[in-house]
């Protein structure tokens, strides 16, 4: 019998779903209860997330140890035949990011940013919905109507506020997605047509027992899925839209989008170490060098662009190639101490690249409002953009004095955070990779050395770019008054600064937590016991 | 029958490729729809061609290899809707572009020639 805690399993993805669709019947001015609904849900989500990531890590259940994947059958069909969610240790740290990125944006876009646009509560939550059913998700092809409800509420995010800058960098980004899905439709179908099954756990098995002769069809159509993964990730050169996407969209949106590049991240880690598994063969194993030399090109590119870029936010976007680089070099060794030190590498990188760029606007308005330019352009008849008026800026809100401290002080932990130094969360997560790097024994020296060298130099030059502009913005005396800081738009920030800092603090057992993580994710045979052995509801004790 | 369907689907990425390319955004739009077009037929392609051969057993029925594989059918149909949705949302996009910058280029700016 089913326990009613194991159906929350399917809440993350049922909850966003259901409250955004709910508000869709308020209309446009109702932004109190609107706000009300989806503050609500995503303190929700976020209790969820981190009741599942306790369930996974095992933590106060009777067999400490032994806690491992577990399946939810929806529609209680049986495993390689019903769509399948499953809920393991990296599902739930995915879970628990996204919920906290999900809760900081929505107070950060509470200060204003949501009146920027129609919608912004549903398109959010459903955004959620999306990232929280990819992380779940069981199903190769389930996965992709996720990705599609993912990027279909992006679109419209990023689209969030208007302006031709916005509609021209939007129309871009959606045709560059849309030809990436068709590319996983693709590989999807090429894996169908040579194993005959689309369930990820299924897969595990019917690919270690594929004939030898098409073999070459599964390695395209695994190759293929995986350009489109990698689109998402950003590599180099695939990443190219990246940085210029995520400068153009609004800050709330482009703090939520950084969770974006690491689904991309999340599906690679999934797929290949669920499929390329060491007994799969040694035919296998050319996704690794690809990731690996891609990964390190990625870091490259990125730093000449942190070092290149003009302005904060497309040094926020360069921030997210390096951070995508590290991990598909690091996911590319395959090594179980690597990888733990990545999977601390992600949550860092993900937590300090969002708080970032929520601080950026608040650095940069002073800057940018007194050219006073109109924030947003209406496009359709019923939007609602009267809430953005210059006097109202003045008069509501808590004006906190001493703005350019705190500013300052958010923006110096940002950088020794994103450059890695010590003693803050980025320094141990590279420290880890590093470690874990040097006692590698598989992969031939020089390129570890390489890889070692590429992650030093672009925290270097994190730094180098992140001074510079720091100086230039926060030391040069403006020629106006300080740029107003409201509580509820610093708040947002600080849980994020402090979230690192809690990562930084209890290090020690996080670090253990990705360790468990990452040698959970080479256990396949866990994972598929797990999914193929999954309760039904209704056949009471009775395991299949 | 193979060989129709593959210079089907070949024809339609070809076209839908050298289409994406093109600097107008209509044409962008066509040819990613030639493109969803051409993936649905290959999707549908790698649940073997049959020839008269239903998906849905119905009662009595014992030999399934008398019938096609339903599955492939199934993710069609939702390719088709998904790939709908997001040319809608794209023609969106593309009127507004075309309504805030005058222009149907999809850089927003003509060069000159």
């Amino acid at each position: 019998m089913i326990a009613w805690t194991d159906h929350l399993i399917v809440a993350p993805v049922a909850l966003p779903l259901g409250s955004g669709a709910m508000m869709l019947m308020l209309g446009e001015r109702r932004q109190f209860a609107k706000g009300a609904i989806s503050i609500v849900t995503t303190l929700l989500l976020l209790a969820v997330s981190l009741v599942l990531l306790q369930a996974a890590s095992g933590i106060g259940a009777p067999s400490h140890a032994t806690a491992s994947a577990r399946a939810y059958l929806i529609g209680d069909w049986p495993a390689p035949f019903g769509i399948v969610l499953v809920l393991d240790k990296l599902s739930a740290l995915m879970l628990v990011l996204t919920a906290v990125l999900g809760v900081t944006t929505l107070v950060y876009g509470f200060a204003r940013w949501n009146r920027a646009g129609p919608r912004f509560h549903t398109l959010l939550l459903f955004q959620l919905m999306g990232l929280n059913g990819a992380f779940l998700t069981g199903d190769l092809f389930n996965l992709f109507v996720f990705f599609e409800v993912v990027l279909a509420a992006s679109y419209g995010l990023l689209l969030h506020g208007s302006g031709t800058n916005r509609v021209r960098i939007g129309l871009h980004y959606v045709a560059i997605n849309v030809a990436t899905s068709l590319l996983f439709l693709i590989g999807v179908s090429l894996i169908y047509g040579v194993t005959g099954t689309l369930n990820m756990a299924d897969l595990v098995a019917r690919i270690a027992a594929v004939r030898p002769a098409d073999l070459a069809l599964l390695q395209s159509g695994a190759a293929i899925l995986g350009l489109a993964f990698l689109v998402k990730a950003g590599m180099w050169p695939l990443g190219f839209w990246l940085p210029t996407a995520y400068s153009a969209a609004t800050p709330p949106v482009a703090a939520l989008f950084v969770i974006l590049s690491k689904v991309g991240i999340y599906a690679l880690l999934r797929t290949s170490l669920l499929f390329f598994g060491d007994e799969a063969g040694a035919a296998f194993h050319f996704a690794d060098d690809a990731l690996l030399w891609g990964g390190m090109a990625t870091i490259a590119f990125g730093t000449i662009g942190v070092l290149s870029s003009q302005t904060l936010s497309r040094l926020a976007g360069f921030c997210i190639l390096i951070s995508s680089g590290t991990l598909l070099a690091t996911v590319g060794t395959g090594d179980v101490k690597v990888l733990s030190g990545a999977l601390f590498y992600l949550a860092s990188s993900t937590l300090g690249i969002s708080a970032f760029y929520l601080l950026i606007e608040l650095v940069e308005r002073g800057e940018s409002e007194r050219g006073s330019a109109p924030l947003t352009e209406p496009v359709f008849d019923d939007e609602y953009t009267g809430a953005i008026e210059p006097e109202e800026e003045s008069e509501v809100g808590v004006v906190i004095p001493a703005t350019i401290a705190i500013l300052g002080g958010g923006f110096v932990f940002c950088s020794l955070l994103l450059a890695g130094l010590p003693p803050l969360s980025g320094f141990i997560a590279k420290f880890a990779i590093l470690d874990g790097l040097i006692g590698l024994q598989r992969i031939t020296a020089p390129t570890t050395w390489i890889l070692i060298a590429l992650i030093i130099l672009s925290g270097v030059a994190t730094l180098i770019a992140m001074t510079r502009a720091g100086i230039d913005l926060l030391w040069t005396p403006g020629e106006g008054a300080q740029p107003d800081l409201r509580l509820i738009e610093a708040a947002p920030v600080g849980m994020l600064l402090a979230l690192c800092l809690g990562l930084m603090i209890f290090a020690g057992p996080v670090l253990t937590y990705m360790e468990q993580t990452a040698r959970a994710l080479h256990d396949r045979g866990a994972y598929r016991s797990a999914v193929t052995s999954a309760p039904r509801g209704n056949s009471p004790g009775v395991s299949r | 029958m193979e060989i129709i369907l593959a210079l089907g689907i070949g024809v339609l990425t070809a076209s839908g490729v050298w289409l994406i390319l093109r600097p107008r955004t209509f044409q962008v739009i066509i040819g990613l729809s030639l493109m969803s077009y051409a993936v649905n037929l290959f999707i549908y392609a790698m649940g073997r061609l049959r020839v008269d051969a239903p998906p849905v057993v119905g009662p009595g029925a014992a030999d399934p290899t008398q019938f096609a594989d339903p599955l492939p059918q199934a993710l069609v149909l939702t390719a088709i809707v998904i790939s709908f949705a997001m040319t809608a949302l794209l023609l969106v996009i593309l009127l507004t572009l075309r309504g805030l910058t005058d222009t149907d280029h999809v850089d927003g700016e003509e060069k000159a020639p």
